[in-house]
């Protein structure tokens, strides 16, 4: 059988420079982590590693800004898109984009979410919506599912008490500050290779002066939800994507 | 006839035993070692080394960007 030797010439596939050697705190098979590595290809790729400025959420994604090497602010809980829109404002050739989870983008904060869409900032949004608050051990959030079990929820989420799951998506969507929504998933090959390239086009357009790009990505909390890895992606399958759809919500110029 | 053959370095320490890789590969080269690394986890491993096509696949899903993947057309 012939070797394949390991040379610069036969590399197909390896570690992008901008993610730092620091190992991540995350939890083996966290969608965080894949989706950290995304963001850095796609900067990289793009040739904006000294124009990216990041704002980092409270969350499991709060520690981000030592994983990827641009320049970053942390924020306070679910303020990610008033921050963002003060640096873009003060200095619009930096590409701004804010990282939260649904428990910082959809509860907190909602109301600075709604108003950066409907402003129309000319910053990006990257959602991690994993239906849960995985940092603080697995609390419902407002986009927990049906019946699902949390810490908060241990006989199932209950419409008549918590009301239904919320579609933070689909609101920015109908506003008209929104250039890009689309809704993405980092569970297969197939699936990374598309939200690359969904992510790239959230990073461009606001980039181009045409409004606020959300991408969400519909993840796992694996920890929080009590599942290996490998059954936290197929449980999202069965059940996330039904009331998350993949796919692109809302694309103008 | 020209065939295209891979094989992966797993960065044995950065991995989280997380099993995605596993089921990503196409071609069942990947398995989970029973010895353990520094943290304690069961390292990802070419188990079936000659089936690899250096397709990327299980590079592309590992969120912890343990793996590189090389690739080269054998005749
Ligand atoms: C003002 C304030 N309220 C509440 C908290 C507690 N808290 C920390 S993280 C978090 C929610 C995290 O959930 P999410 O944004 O979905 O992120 P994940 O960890 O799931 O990625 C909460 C409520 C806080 N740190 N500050
Ligand atoms: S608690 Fe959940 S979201 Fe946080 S790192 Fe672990 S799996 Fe990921
Ligand atoms: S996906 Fe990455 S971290 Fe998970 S087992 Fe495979 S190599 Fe290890
Ligand atoms: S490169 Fe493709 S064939 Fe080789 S181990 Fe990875 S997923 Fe399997
Ligand atoms: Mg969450």
């Amino acid at each position: 059988m012939a070797e394949v030797e390991k040379t610069k010439e036969n590399l197909v596939y390896a570690k992008n420079r901008l993610l730092t050697d620091v190992v991540m705190h995350y939890c083996p098979g966290c969608s965080h982590g894949t989706i950290h590595k995304l963001i850095a290809e796609v900067i990289d790729e793009m040739g904006m590693e000294e124009k990216a400025v990041g704002i980092s959420p409270v969350g499991c994604g709060v520690l981000a800004y030592n994983y990827i090497d641009c320049d970053w602010a942390e924020s306070a809980h679910g303020r990610a898109c008033a921050v963002a829109t003060g640096i873009k404002r003060m200095a619009p050739d930096k590409m701004v984009f804010t990282y939260q989870g649904d428990g910082d983008l959809a509860a907190i904060g909602t109301g600075e979410t709604i108003h950066a869409c409907n402003r129309g900032e000319n910053i990006t949004i990257i959602y991690i919506n994993n239906a849960i608050y995985g940092m603080t051990g697995g609390q419902m959030s407002p986009t927990t599912l049906v019946g699902m079990r949390t810490a908060t929820t241990p006989q199932g989420r209950d419409i008549n008490l918590h009301g239904y799951p919320f579609k933070i998506s689909e609101i920015a969507a109908m506003l008209d500050g929104t250039c890009y929504v689309t809704r993405q998933a980092v569970n297969t090959p197939a699936n990374v290779r598309k939200a690359k390239k969904a992510l790239r086009k959230a990073f461009e357009k606001p980039m181009k002066g045409q409004g606020l790009a959300l991408i969400e990505f519909v993840s796992t909390c694996n920890s929080g939800w009590k599942m290996s890895p490998v059954a936290a992606n197929q449980w999202m399958e069965e059940n996330m994507f039904p009331e998350y759809p993949l796919g692109d919500l809302k694309e103008r110029d | 006839m020209a065939k295209v053959k891979g094989t992966i370095e797993v960065d044995r320490e950065r991995c989280k035993g997380c099993d995605v890789c596993v089921v990503a590969c196409p071609f069942k080269v990947l398995s989970l070692a029973p010895k353990v690394n520094g943290k304690g986890y069961h390292y990802s491993f070419m188990a079936n080394p000659d089936a690899c096509t250096g397709c990327a696949s299980c590079a592309l899903v590992c969120p912890d960007s343990c793996i590189t993947v090389y690739r080269k057309v054998v005749e």
